[in-house]
């Protein structure tokens, strides 16, 4: 029993590592979204507005000196000089730019349509009001949080995801598809013997390529994790286990790689979107937030991210291990009952 | 002798199609048993209802005069018609693999020596041959040393010298005095593998018997070849019987000298005539009244 796992467990971790282009698909692919991310969230290169800017500074008539000047300081803002108000005009009309500024008059346009425009407008007429003295500056207390360091386990827990998902699926449904499956069922080989063997080689490869970018943007960013190295791994293992689970459940009878990447996709896409991998539900419709909850990568996520951002133990996260933990069962006994060896 | 395989009125029906429609045979140990009818006729169904890939309708299968058991998966070997090998593995890899699936295994180093693959041991398996894939797959299928071995159609697709190749193996298994049986849709592997043969069609078996002795009792006339040029109406009240195939005009006679005589009186071309004796080809034409090739 032990050994047809360990074999077969062997066997796909061996076709894993030798398919060069999906092991290094699978590494590369968080490093470069954690790479671009860096880079378009600098500090520096942040930005949040376009204006548009057409006209001769000096020559400034309506508009005073000090009120231009307080808005050109403001931060997050790149002014962009055009030098005809036509080629401005039309680059607003597209929302390539959320506001024009005539620098000459102190002629301003907007896009009736566009949130930013509507901001960036109330920004530019506010750098004219004499700041009100009675308002009183404070720094926020407590660690803060580096934006990629929040990202992270977001893109960490996405990376897992598809790799789960469709790493397991696709091999499983192509197996059902092309005859192994079938060659398989007439060994000594139980069902549920064929499933371990599937899920120790992912969660193995899942770990072993979650490690390798781990480390390697440690290295490269320095962030911090403020929690237990432990509770993150039981997390990690635990989001990774319930995925794959999942993905068995997909691929538990389909023979067609276009079905189950259909189905993958229907799961995925959400997944992604309502886990806050890329951003917070914060202010989003309760049932939003409530109807995230069900997907294993918010679980994972949301347990990561108290792990290495806010340093909680393993009693803070208790409720998403436990709603991992019962998911993965689920999923796992779905998956076993409705497996099959061969096509319908 | 006790047989190892005996099957009773097996039937395996699909809503349009009785695709096993109640065939009944009994294989002893030792022995070629090939299954020998044309595409469709229900062969690998047959086959794969008795492996336990599907489910029969009706009928009885007894494995050593006992229902099939887990252990039946243990003790048998099997090779499908179409099975993809798994990628990034070498034949080697592959072999180990699903050897290791059972709980008695056969020695490697024979196993390679038996199915020759020496050679390709360390290649990947998406870059062997076909008749290569059909010898490893075969290696799998001989990985537990089985005591029966179940052959679905192995040389399909297989160039002549590939084909030989893998008789020459089947001959080997043979003579380690193991049960086959196989299934073919050529007359030719069943003459030289077969010990006993079940001619199937629409699922049904309709002659069953030796090699030989099915020639001796359905077919102990000749065949004369004659060119596909010639014109029906010419033998339309000809004596013997005659087929038109795809190629050329089959005459079957027990009075061979009768039926040249009558095809020089009408004048019938003789310049590209071939004169042979009867083969199952033959007897399955005349059974069925079409060709097994269909």
């Amino acid at each position: 029993m032990l050994n047809r796992i360990w074999t077969l467990f062997k066997a796909r971790n061996i076709e894993f590592l030798r398919d060069r282009s999906a092991f290094a698909w699978n590494i590369l692919f968080p490093i470069f979204v954690i790479v671009g991310f860096s880079v378009l969230f600098n500090d520096e290169r942040q930005i949040l507005y376009k204006v548009g800017v057409v006209g001769s500074e000096q020559a400034a008539g309506n508009i005073e000196d000090a009120q231009l000047s307080r808005f050109r300081k403001m931060k997050y803002i790149d002014f962009i000089p055009f030098k005809s108000e036509d080629q401005a005009v039309a680059k607003l009309l597209h929302h390539r730019i959320d506001l024009l500024i005539n620098q000459k008059d102190g002629t301003y346009w907007t896009s009736k349509t566009s949130p930013k425009g509507y901001i960036a407008e109330h920004l530019f007429k506010s750098s004219s009001f004499i700041p009100n003295t009675d308002l009183k500056k404070e720094s926020v207390h407590g660690v803060e949080i580096p934006y990629i360091e929040w990202l992270f386990p977001g893109i960490l827990g996405m990376n897992m995801m598809f790799s789960a998902l469709f790493g397991v699926g696709y091999v499983v449904v192509n197996y059902r598809k092309n005859g192994v499956l079938k060659r398989m069922s007439v060994t000594p080989l139980r069902p549920w013997e064929f499933l371990s063997s599937q899920i120790m080689s992912r969660m193995y490869l899942l770990l072993l390529t979650t490690a390798i970018v781990f480390i390697g943007c440690k290295l490269i960013y320095g962030f911090q994790v403020r929690g237990s190295y432990l509770t993150l791994f039981l997390v990690f293992c635990l989001g990774g286990f319930s995925m794959i689970s999942l993905a068995l459940v997909v691929a538990s009878r389909s023979s067609s790689e276009e079905f189950a990447g259909g189905i993958l996709n229907l799961i995925t896409w959400p997944m992604m979107f309502l886990s806050e991998v890329w951003f917070s539900l914060e202010g989003s419709e309760p049932w939003v937030q409530h109807a995230s909850k069900v997907f294993p990568l918010t679980q994972m996520i949301d347990a990561a991210r108290k792990i290495m951002n806010d340093g909680a133990g393993i009693q803070d996260v208790q409720s998403n291990i436990l709603i991992l933990a019962a998911m993965s069962l689920v999923f796992v006994v779905m998956g076993s009952m409705l497996f099959k060896w061969q096509k319908d | 002798m006790n047989p190892i395989l005996e099957v009773k009125d097996l039937t395996k029906h699909y809503p349009e199609v009785k695709a096993v429609d109640g065939i009944s045979f009994a294989i002893e140990p030792g022995i070629c048993f090939g299954l020998l009818g044309p595409n469709g006729a229900g062969k690998t169904t047959a086959i794969e209802v008795i492996e336990g890939i599907l489910q029969p309708t009706s009928g009885e299968i007894f494995y050593k005069g006992r229902r099939r058991g887990h252990s039946f998966k243990n003790e048998v070997g099997i090779q499908f018609q179409n099975t993809e090998l798994p990628q990034f593995l070498t034949v080697k890899e592959t072999l180990l693999t699903f050897r290791n699936l059972y709980d008695r295994r056969a020695d490697i180093t024979n196993l390679i020596e038996t199915c020759r693959l020496e050679d390709i041991l360390k290649r990947d398996n998406r870059k062997i041959s076909g008749g290569q894939k059909q010898r490893l797959l075969l290696a799998m299928a001989l990985s537990n040393d089985p005591e029966l071995l179940f052959l679905d159609e192995p040389t399909t697709g297989l160039d002549p010298q590939a084909r030989r190749h893998l008789w020459d193996i089947v001959h080997r298994i043979k003579a380690m005095k193991r049960t086959i049986v196989l299934t073919t849709h050529y007359m030719e592997e069943a003459e030289i593998l077969c010990d006993h043969i079940g001619i199937i069609d629409n699922g049904k078996i309709i002659a069953m018997g030796t090699p030989g002795g099915l020639l001796k009792e359905h077919c102990g006339g000749t065949t004369i070849s004659l060119s596909a040029s010639i014109d029906d109406s010419i033998l339309k009240d000809f004596p013997c019987r005659w087929f038109r195939k795809e190629d050329h005009i089959e005459i079957q006679t027990t009075s061979p000298n009768e039926c040249l005589y009558r095809l020089v009186e009408l004048g019938v071309d003789l310049s590209s005539m071939n004169v042979r004796n009867q083969n199952l080809e033959d007897l399955f034409l005349k059974i069925t009244g079409h060709e097994l090739r269909a």
